[in-house]
């Protein structure tokens, strides 16, 4: 008897602490939003042209407007929540988040554990080396070296793709891994075209040129899973932008290009 | 209260987990006794005669304590390449972590041998010993004895500290922690897991240091 009251009480400890960090299951989202008049967004700060800092260290960026865009739609107050592309999951799994816009590309192991709104920009990744370097496939790739960006697209599609004799140097964040590329510890990356982009911008000696493409990925909006009401309303919401082309103005303004006609719904 | 503890997702991924223990256990084993031997030299140059090898001796002590770990790793991958010296990432980290734990011991040790008495040292010149005998036999071991207990926390430090190496893409139990979680989403059964493993590694180091201790220093 006082063996199963202490198994009793420490279970329903257990319970509180979990239910402290916000390890339980939520209602329906958008009446949380609704009522507490709050948008918390997951959003890229070290992803331009999607998400970074200003020169005033504001946030700035395609995610940012979409966040902004969102929260409109919603007549909610905006509030960004600075993730890196490993954590982004994380953050809404354990309700710190109520959507991730955060260049979130979807997969089969992703759509197991949350939703997508429609796509709501276009994006691809591809393999970027040096012009000196020959790749035009995965099979020149081999005994070569690659760095990616751990957890993101390009991680699970070159892990896939990759001869035995690969080496996938992963990195902690993109920035992390521009520097890996700019000191030369890795001369080929796997990477979307925004993390190529960003690092001509910089001038550097050796420029990184698109060898393959991996996989044309457009982003999606990441929210929790049954949540009918909320991804409705966002969903609403992008055809919206995308029917009075704002979306195809933020296309022009951050890529240069605009915005593709058959981005899925 | 909904969550589902999946731990049956990471069956999958024991391979990796046991190739990052394994690295960061390596890692460990290696940096501790060069970083161990560093300490001594260190030590020893500390108290030189010569004026140079105590400045020496001092800068790499001070620069060292005073600059976060994670740099010092940051400096060596991505800093040095700019002057030509490549190396790769699990060297790198090894580098790091023994750089960084030889400054510290050589802080410890130093403690231990300024612990010995004056009149100790002066007994063994009386002897007949050389300098380099008293060094050794009469200074060093006893020293090393009375600071061991802070030099092997210093060592577990290490190994806990190793946990960074991930972010220069080493492929430690921290990186494979990171994958992991970076595959399944099960972040908290990964973390949960890797946490277990940690302490049981923490643990069994002590435990072995332990034993190393009492038989190199046992009393006759």
């Amino acid at each position: 008897m006082p063996q199963s009251l202490t198994r009793a009480s420490l279970l329903a400890t257990v319970a509180a602490a979990l239910a402290a960090t916000g390890l339980v299951a939520r209602a329906d989202g958008l009446d949380d939003i609704t009522k507490s008049g709050v948008l918390r967004v997951a959003v890229p700060q070290d992803f331009p042209p999607f998400g970074s800092a200003g020169p005033d260290m504001t946030p700035q960026g395609y995610d940012i407007d979409m966040a902004g865009v969102i929260a409109k739609g919603l007549g909610v107050k905006l509030q960004l929540v600075p993730v890196v592309s490993a954590n982004r999951m994380p953050y809404l799994q354990t309700n710190k988040v109520d959507i991730i816009i955060s260049t979130l590309g979807k997969t089969p192991e992703r759509a197991a554990v949350i939703d997508f709104s429609a796509a709501y920009a276009p994006y691809y990744s591809a393999v970027f080396g040096p012009p000196s370097i020959v790749v035009r496939g995965p099979a020149d790739l081999a005994g070569r070296t690659i760095g990616v960006t751990r957890g993101t697209l390009e991680d699970i599609e070159v892990t896939k793709i990759a001869p035995a004799t690969l080496t996938i140097s992963r990195f902690e964040d993109n920035a992390t891994l521009i520097t890996a590329f700019l000191s030369g510890q890795v001369p080929l990356i796997a990477t979307g075209t925004p993390v190529a982009a960003a690092i001509n911008a910089k001038n550097p000696p050796v420029k990184p040129a698109k060898k393959f493409l991996l996989k044309d990925s457009p982003c999606f909006i990441g929210l929790a899973k049954n949540q009918p009401k909320l991804l409705a309303k966002i969903n609403a919401i992008i055809a919206v932008a995308k029917k009075d082309g704002e979306l195809n103005a933020m296309s022009h303004k951050w890529l240069g290009y605009p915005l593709p006609p058959d981005l899925p719904v | 209260m909904t969550y589902q503890l999946h731990f049956e997702s990471l069956s999958g991924y024991l391979d990796v987990l046991a190739r990052g223990a394994a690295l960061t256990i390596v890692l460990t084993a290696i940096a501790t006794v060069a970083g161990l031997a560093i300490g001594v030299i260190g030590a020893a140059a500390r108290r030189s005669a010569l004026a140079p090898v105590r400045a020496l001796a001092a800068v790499y002590v001070e620069l060292i304590r005073n600059t976060p770990f994670l740099v010092q790793l940051f400096f060596i991958y991505f800093g040095l390449p700019s002057i030509g010296v490549k190396l790769t990432a699990d060297e790198a980290a090894l580098l790091a972590m023994t750089v960084n734990l030889g400054a510290y011991a050589t802080e410890i040790v130093r403690a231990g041998i300024a612990s010995i008495a004056k009149g100790q040292i002066e007994a063994g010149l009386s002897l007949g010993l050389s300098r380099r005998q008293v060094f050794l036999h009469v200074v060093l071991k006893p020293a090393l004895a009375k600071i061991y207990p802070s030099l092997t926390s210093q060592f577990i430090i290490v190994m806990l500290g190793s946990s960074v190496i991930s972010q220069i893409s080493a492929e430690d139990l921290t990186y494979a922690a990171n994958y992991i979680q970076s595959r399944n989403f099960r972040s908290f059964e990964v973390y949960f897991a890797v946490t277990a493993i940690y302490l049981v590694l923490a643990i069994a180091f002590r435990a072995l240091f332990r034993g190393i201790g009492n038989r190199v220093f046992a009393r006759r």
